[in-house]
């Protein structure tokens, strides 16, 4: 055992002679120092990196079988759910990886919210969050094209059509984009390719970067302290403990728990109810007929709320960019002194409540068809969705704040 | 940090047990994945055996037959053709015996096969997997004179006889393979498919 | 935050049960049994004897079936495959999809996922809602699939019913008059009987839409037990180590 631990450590040291392999596991694991009072809300960041590993290694696999040729493609994903061994399940894996992807990273912003992580020095990493978040639409949107069901192709259809409304441009550009005059074998063709591999990258090499930010100024915590602040006698941070083991530890323990979760659906209800894999998916493209009810999935339907609720084409389309987009301008426009709600005032916790309210019920709305009363719903709740973030430089201003503490609390 | 003595033991014992069990969750989560490399039940489905009419070959023709995306020869054997067999041995064949070559037990007899009169080959040279063509006739000008009948593969020269055996001499190193195969009827052979219906 | 939470959880819980709801006619549950495998196998040969003529299951394989069901391969042989020979081949509809669309005036489904997007309560009381129609050419109607191309291929086992609106006690007949099937002419099964076959057939195009879910649940179970058992030493890991902190 000690001559195999000698080989080992013996090959660790001639690698480290030649590459600072040592030195990045202090930085970032061994010696990285964290907020020793993380709650529940901290382990969305490393779910996020076990789902992306989940889905590029179920992808890669799918890639394997799947033909992306609108003759082959709805074919093709059956023979995997039947003739391929074991086909079933990394599809299943990769479908309701799609799904928890979104709720983990929802969660995983609503913690920022919570605990002013965007705040100054973290705006670049919320920034970096931000387009991470945009490629991450992307990528779900380009692979819904791929199975080639009904709500695949004329979901793509409108989405792809909601361009045309840019003056001058739109037409041309959504001409651009499809390859062709309508959704066709082209346009999967080329969305293949951007799914599988082009925004894949991108979204690895973002999530790179998000991470060496936040190793930069260090994680922000529930109370909002900077722990940074007050070091000890060796230098470290004295609310801080180390990545490694600590967290690895509790992260793992997290980690099972999702599992746990993630197991339960892929083995007991992947379809969920026809949230995460929709009925009129299992129809074939038909492009001379629409399905009843076309609705986005379910983690688009705020922003196609927004859309439908506006009576205007551009501007619908114009809102709903800026529903998403605004959420980059968070650190500028939150001007509190004070980060964690904990320390903050009511018209801030107010503020939040409606916020999460309106999200979900415009995330509600979005799969409904629209009626008269729901689009004047609609619209109530974008305005406040919209006030959440247009009135924050005043109302943060002016909200009364806690004193915040030096160090952390134990709650 | 506490002032607590820290249970080493412990600590190891418990990262030990959650990192061998975790790792045979790893183990067995990694299964579907290389499984899912195996043949699919499509390519089963089109790799399997085949019914071949081989009622219609003239004495000394050869059919091909695609199986498993492989040409598999048919040849009605001349009694001509079967008694050049009986010239060749070990000083002329690199495996007379079929010993190192690869064919199904009914086929390691001197003539390769269940029924003299017809010969089943995969036709891939067993070189590097060129198909090799079907040369009867005796002598020749691009044979030469000492040609006595067989199969010639053109990438590299390599010489089988009428029974697939490889020449000596010659770059392939076994016989040409013999798939499984059974006769259905007289005039119908199961390629892909033993006497006992196992493939 | 606990406030935000549970009404994030109240809002989750009344968007499932509003997005359960359905259009059209209430269906009647149709209780398939996955499980039950001469259930299933009663539902193959309805399926070979009276779909296959049309429609195609394009997805699903014969020698699956035999596997799945429990059947030897002649028996799937015999029994169920009249348009091949070879057990590993697909089932393909008799009838060329081209005459089809021509004769039907729209070309009859592959039916390897109709389960899936349909459900099987759709499926099971469109069998038990076509009634006559003599203003179409097939002579049927169906309350559950209005004006469908389809004939009421399963007519001889079910008979045939009528639609007839009931008027309100007043005796005229009000706009809201309540419809409802009756049976004009009895068939081969009783009424029990036919929804037992319809039961068996609509079980089979849910097997046959995911074959897969005969064994998902099985490892499902495994798989979770497994994690429950691995979070132990993780969890008691974790607070081993984290006695230093604080």
């Amino acid at each position: 055992m000690n001559a195999v631990v000698k080989q080992l450590t013996g090959f660790r040291d001639w690698v480290d002679e030649r590459f600072p392999l040592i030195q990045l596991w202090n930085d970032h694991m061994g010696q990285y120092y964290a907020p020793k009072n993380f709650n529940f809300w901290y382990y969305f960041g490393v779910l996020s990196i076990v789902v992306l590993a989940i889905q590029i290694l179920t992808g890669i696999w799918l890639t394997m079988n799947y033909k992306p040729d609108a003759e082959l493609a709805f074919a093709s994903v059956e023979y995997i759910m039947r003739d391929v061994e074991w086909g079933w399940l990394i599809r299943y894996m990769h479908s309701t990886g799609a799904s928890a992807f979104f709720i983990v990273v929802y969660l995983h912003m609503f913690r920022a919210l919570l605990y002013g992580s965007y705040q100054k020095p973290r705006e670049l990493l919320w920034v970096l969050g931000m387009f991470t978040y945009l490629a991450l639409m992307a990528e779900a949107f380009l692979g819904y094209l791929l199975p080639w069901g009904q709500m695949s192709f004329w979901g793509a259809q409108v989405i792809i059509s909601l361009f045309g409304a840019i003056p001058f441009v739109g037409e041309t550009l959504s001409l651009w984009i499809r390859g062709d005059f309508v959704v066709s074998d082209i346009t999967l063709n080329r969305f293949f390719s951007l799914h599988v591999i082009a925004v894949p990258l991108a979204i690895v090499g973002l999530v790179f970067l998000h991470i060496i930010a936040l190793h930069e100024v260090g994680s922000n915590n529930p109370d909002g302290v900077e722990i940074k602040k007050t070091k000890g006698p060796d230098g470290k941070p004295v609310d801080g403990i180390p990545f490694h083991p600590y967290y690895t530890v509790k992260d793992s323990v997290g980690v099972i728990v999702f599992l746990v979760f993630f197991a339960g659906v892929v083995f007991f209800a992947p379809e969920f109810g026809g949230w995460f894999l929709e009925a009129n998916n299992f129809i074939p493209a038909n492009p001379l007929v629409t399905p009843e009810h076309i609705v986005p999935v379910w983690y688009f339907t705020p922003f196609y709320a927004i859309l439908r609720a506006v009576p205007d084409k551009l501007i619908g389309v114009l809102l709903m960019g800026a529903a998403t987009n605004i959420l980059f301008l968070l650190p500028w426009l939150d001007r509190s002194p004070v980060k964690s709600i904990r320390y903050r005032g009511p018209i801030f916790k107010t503020a939040l409540t409606l916020f999460v309210i309106s999200f979900i019920s415009l995330g509600y709305l979005g799969t409904q068809n629209p009626t008269t009363v729901t689009t004047w719903m609609a619209r109530g709740f974008s305005v406040i969705y919209f006030g959440f973030f247009l009135l924050m430089p005043f109302y943060s201003k002016m909200d009364s704040t806690k004193p915040v503490p030096d160090r952390v609390t134990d709650k | 940090m506490t002032d607590n003595p820290v249970d080493v033991g412990r600590r190891r014992f418990l990262t030990g047990t959650t990192v061998v069990i975790g790792g045979l969750g790893a183990a067995a989560a990694s299964v579907p994945f290389i499984a899912s490399f195996q043949p699919s039940a499509k390519a089963k489905a089109i790799g399997a055996p085949v019914s071949v009419d081989i009622g219609k070959i003239e004495p000394g023709q050869r059919i091909t037959q695609k199986w498993r995306g492989q040409p598999v020869w048919i040849v009605r054997r001349t009694t001509a053709m079967l008694d050049t067999l009986k010239a060749l041995d070990g000083d002329t064949l690199r495996d007379p015996g079929s010993d190192e070559s690869d064919q199904p037990d009914y086929a390691t007899n001197a003539w390769r096969s269940t029924k003299e009169e017809y010969l089943v080959l995969v036709g891939l040279c067993t070189h590097l997997g060129c198909s090799p063509s079907f040369v009867p006739e005796a002598g020749g000008e691009t044979m030469g004179s000492d040609w006595i009948g067989g199969f010639f593969c053109p990438c590299h020269g390599s010489k089988f006889d009428l029974a697939g055996r490889v020449y000596k001499g010659v770059p392939a190193p076994k016989n040409l393979i013999v798939p499984p195969y059974r006769f259905e009827t007289d005039t119908r052979v199961v390629i892909g498919e033993d006497e006992g219906g196992a493939s | 935050m606990r406030r935000i939470l549970c009404i994030f959880a109240v809002m989750c819980w009344s968007a499932a049960a509003f997005g359960a709801g359905g259009h059209g006619p209430a269906l009647e549950a149709a209780n398939v049994d996955l499980a039950n495998k001469t259930s299933l196998q009663r539902g193959a040969r309805l399926f070979v004897n009276y779909c296959v003529s049309c429609h195609s299951a394009s997805y699903m394989r014969f020698n699956r079936i035999a596997d799945d069901l429990g059947l030897s391969e002649e028996a799937v042989q015999t029994n169920l495959m009249f348009t091949t020979d070879k057990i590993g081949d697909v089932m393909q509809a008799a009838m060329p999809p081209e005459d089809a669309e021509q004769w039907f005036g729209v070309a009859p489904p592959d039916l390897s996922v109709i389960a899936r997007s349909r459900g099987p309560d759709w499926l099971y009381n469109f069998f038990l809602s076509f009634y006559i129609d003599e203003s179409k050419p097939t002579g049927v109607n169906n309350r559950v699939f209005k004006d469908t191309a389809m004939p009421h291929v399963l007519w001889e086992q079910q008979g045939l019913q009528r639609l007839v609106t009931t008027n309100d006690d007043h005796g005229e007949s009000a706009s809201g008059g309540i419809e409802h099937l009756e049976m004009e002419t009895p068939g081969k099964l009783n009424p029990d009987e036919y929804k037992q076959a319809v039961r068996d057939l609509v079980g089979f195009l849910v097997y046959v839409g995911e074959p897969a879910k005969l064994v998902r649940y099985r490892i499902g179970f495994w798989v979770i037990v497994f994690l429950l058992v691995l979070l132990i030493p993780a969890y008691l890991m974790k607070l081993e180590y984290w006695k230093d902190v604080h």
